[in-house]
C-alpha cells in the first residue's frame, strides 16, 4: 500500500536517455544506483526500462550468428552441474522487511538502513556519505537539515538527485520522495530543504559542482563535491 | 551525434497499430491484432523449460540463442575466446534463473538479453551493476495468456520498426547497445513503438498493485 502511494506521487522521473544507457549497460555505476533506486519505487519508469530492454532483445534476436565451439552445450551443462542448487534465486523473502526509506539497491551499498550510514559532516549541518566512485562518477547520500540551503551552484556534467526523505525546493520546482531532479550545464540552483523535516537525497555526479560563492569553493576540495 | 536521433522526431509509422492509451480501447485493439494468438516460439520454449526443466528444451533454446549471444558479446568488443566463455556462463544463468522469467513482461530474447548484459558488465567489464528491487508480489506470474501474446507481438513490431528506421538512426541504436556510445551520447530512441510496451506493462503493474490492496 505504501509502495503504491509512493509510486502515484512521483512527478519527476528519470530522463529517457539515462534509462536507455542503463538498459544498454553503459551507464556508470553511480548513476545506475540512482536508476535502480528510482525504478524500485516507480512503476512508470520500471515499464520504460522494460521497453528499452525489449530493444536489446530485438537486437539480440536479429543479430548475425557466429560459430560456437562444438562442445559449447556440454560445457554449459557442466557449468550448470557445478552450480549450487540450494542457493535461492533472487525474489528473496524480503517483501515484509522492506526499509521505509532505502530501496534494496541502496541498502546493499549502505549495508543496512539509514541508521547504518557512515555520515561525514561537511559544514552547515549538512552531512554526506560517498557510496560509489568509479568510471568518473560519484554517488553519495546527502543529509540536509530541515530549512537548510545547499549553496547556490551550477553543474558541468550530469547530476541526478533523488529524494529519499523530506523534500527540497529550488528555482525549478519542489521535489519529494521518489522525485529525481536532473542537473546539467543549464541548471544553476539553490536547493532548500523543507522546513518540516530533514531531507535525505541520493545524488550522482560526474563532475565537481560549480559553486557561485567564495566559501563553498574554498571548502570544495575537502567536501569532495 | 546526439542530435541525429533526438531531432529525427518521426511520427509512428502507419503500418504499426494505433494503440490507444485508454485502457479499455487498448485491450480491444489488442484482440483485433492477435492474428497469431501465440507467443513466439522461443518464449514458449522458455516457459516449457520453466515448467519441466527439460534438457531437450534447453538444448533447443541453446541452439537458437548461443550463436546470437556469442555474436552479441563479440560486437560488444569481447575476443572470440572471451565471448565463447561468457556465452556459456550466461546460458548457464538462463537455466539457473529460469524461474524468474515472467513472460508477461518480457519475451525470451528480451529476458536473455538482460542476463547477457549483466554477465557482460560483471564478467567482462568487471563493474558492479545495481539492480532495481524485485516487485513486492514475488514470482507469481500473469495467468493471462493474452499478455504473453502481446509481449511477443510488440517485440515483433519493434523489430520491424527497427528494420525500417533510416540507416543512420538504426546504426545509432545498435552502437548504443553494442557499447559504442557513452551515456552522454545516448539520446532518446525515437521512431520505435516503445509506448505500446510501456503502457501494457504499466497497466499490468497497476493491476497487480490493486490486487494486492
Amino acid at each position: 500500500m505504501k509502495m503504491k502511494m509512493m509510486s502515484e506521487e512521483i512527478r519527476h522521473h528519470l530522463p529517457e536517455s539515462v534509462m536507455a544507457a542503463y538498459s544498454a549497460g553503459t551507464l556508470p555505476e553511480a548513476y545506475s544506483l540512482v536508476v535502480a533506486c528510482h525504478v524500485s519505487i516507480c512503476d512508470a519508469c520500471r515499464a520504460t526500462l522494460s521497453s528499452y530492454d525489449a530493444v536489446g532483445g530485438a537486437l539480440l534476436q536479429d543479430t548475425d550468428t557466429v560459430v560456437i565451439s562444438d562442445d559449447a552445450l556440454a560445457k554449459t551443462m557442466a557449468l550448470i552441474a557445478e552450480m549450487p542448487m540450494d542457493e535461492p534465486v533472487g525474489k528473496s523473502a524480503g517483501s515484509e522487511v522492506r526499509d521505509p526509506l532505502f530501496p534494496q539497491p541502496l541498502q546493499d551499498y549502505v549495508g543496512g538502513g539509514v541508521d547504518d550510514v557512515k555520515w561525514k559532516r561537511v559544514g552547515g549541518g549538512v552531512r554526506q556519505a560517498i557510496l560509489a566512485d568509479s568510471e568518473g562518477a560519484t554517488a553519495r547520500l546527502l543529509y540536509i537539515p530541515a530549512g537548510m540551503a545547499v549553496p547556490d551552484h551550477g553543474h558541468r556534467g550530469l547530476e541526478l538527485t533523488m529524494v529519499l526523505q523530506g523534500a527540497f525546493s529550488d528555482e525549478v520546482d519542489r521535489f519529494k520522495r521518489g522525485d529525481v531532479e536532473v542537473g546539467n550545464e543549464d541548471l544553476e540552483h539553490t536547493p532548500i530543504a523543507d522546513a518540516g523535516e530533514d531531507c535525505i537525497c541520493l545524488a550522482a555526479t560526474d563532475a565537481p559542482l560549480v559553486f557561485n560563492s567564495f566559501l563553498p569553493r574554498l571548502l570544495q576540495p575537502f567536501l569532495k563535491i | 551525434m546526439e542530435t541525429e536521433i533526438a531531432h529525427a522526431n518521426r511520427p509512428i509509422p502507419s503500418y504499426l497499430p494505433n494503440w490507444n492509451s485508454n485502457a479499455g480501447e487498448w485491450k480491444a485493439e489488442r484482440v483485433v491484432n492477435e492474428s497469431k494468438k501465440k507467443a513466439d516460439e522461443w518464449t514458449q520454449c522458455l516457459v516449457a523449460l520453466q515448467k519441466t526443466r527439460d534438457v531437450q528444451q534447453f538444448s533447443r533454446l541453446f541452439g537458437h540463442f548461443a550463436p546470437r549471444v556469442k555474436a552479441f558479446l563479440m560486437k560488444n568488443g569481447a575476443s572470440e575466446t572471451l565471448a565463447e566463455d561468457t556465452m556459456q556462463e550466461a546460458m548457464a544463468q538462463v537455466w539457473k534463473k529460469v524461474e524468474l522469467f515472467d513472460p508477461a513482461i518480457a519475451t525470451a530474447s528480451t529476458w536473455i538479453f538482460t542476463i547477457v548484459r549483466n554477465k557482460q558488465i560483471d564478467a567482462i567489464r568487471k563493474l558492479r551493476r545495481p539492480e532495481p528491487e524485485d516487485l513486492p508480489w514475488g514470482p507469481e506470474q500473469s495467468d493471462d495468456p493474452a499478455d504473453l501474446v502481446a509481449a511477443s507481438q510488440e517485440e515483433e513490431q519493434l523489430r520491424k520498426a527497427l528494420a525500417k528506421l533510416p540507416e543512420q538512426q538504426r546504426m545509432m541504436i545498435e552502437k548504443a547497445y553494442y557499447g559504442d556510445l557513452s551515456h552522454s551520447e545516448i539520446a532518446e530512441m525515437t521512431g520505435l513503438p516503445l509506448g505500446t510496451i510501456k503502457s501494457r506493462i504499466r497497466l499490468g503493474l497497476e493491476r497487480l498493485r490493486h490486487e494486492l490492496t
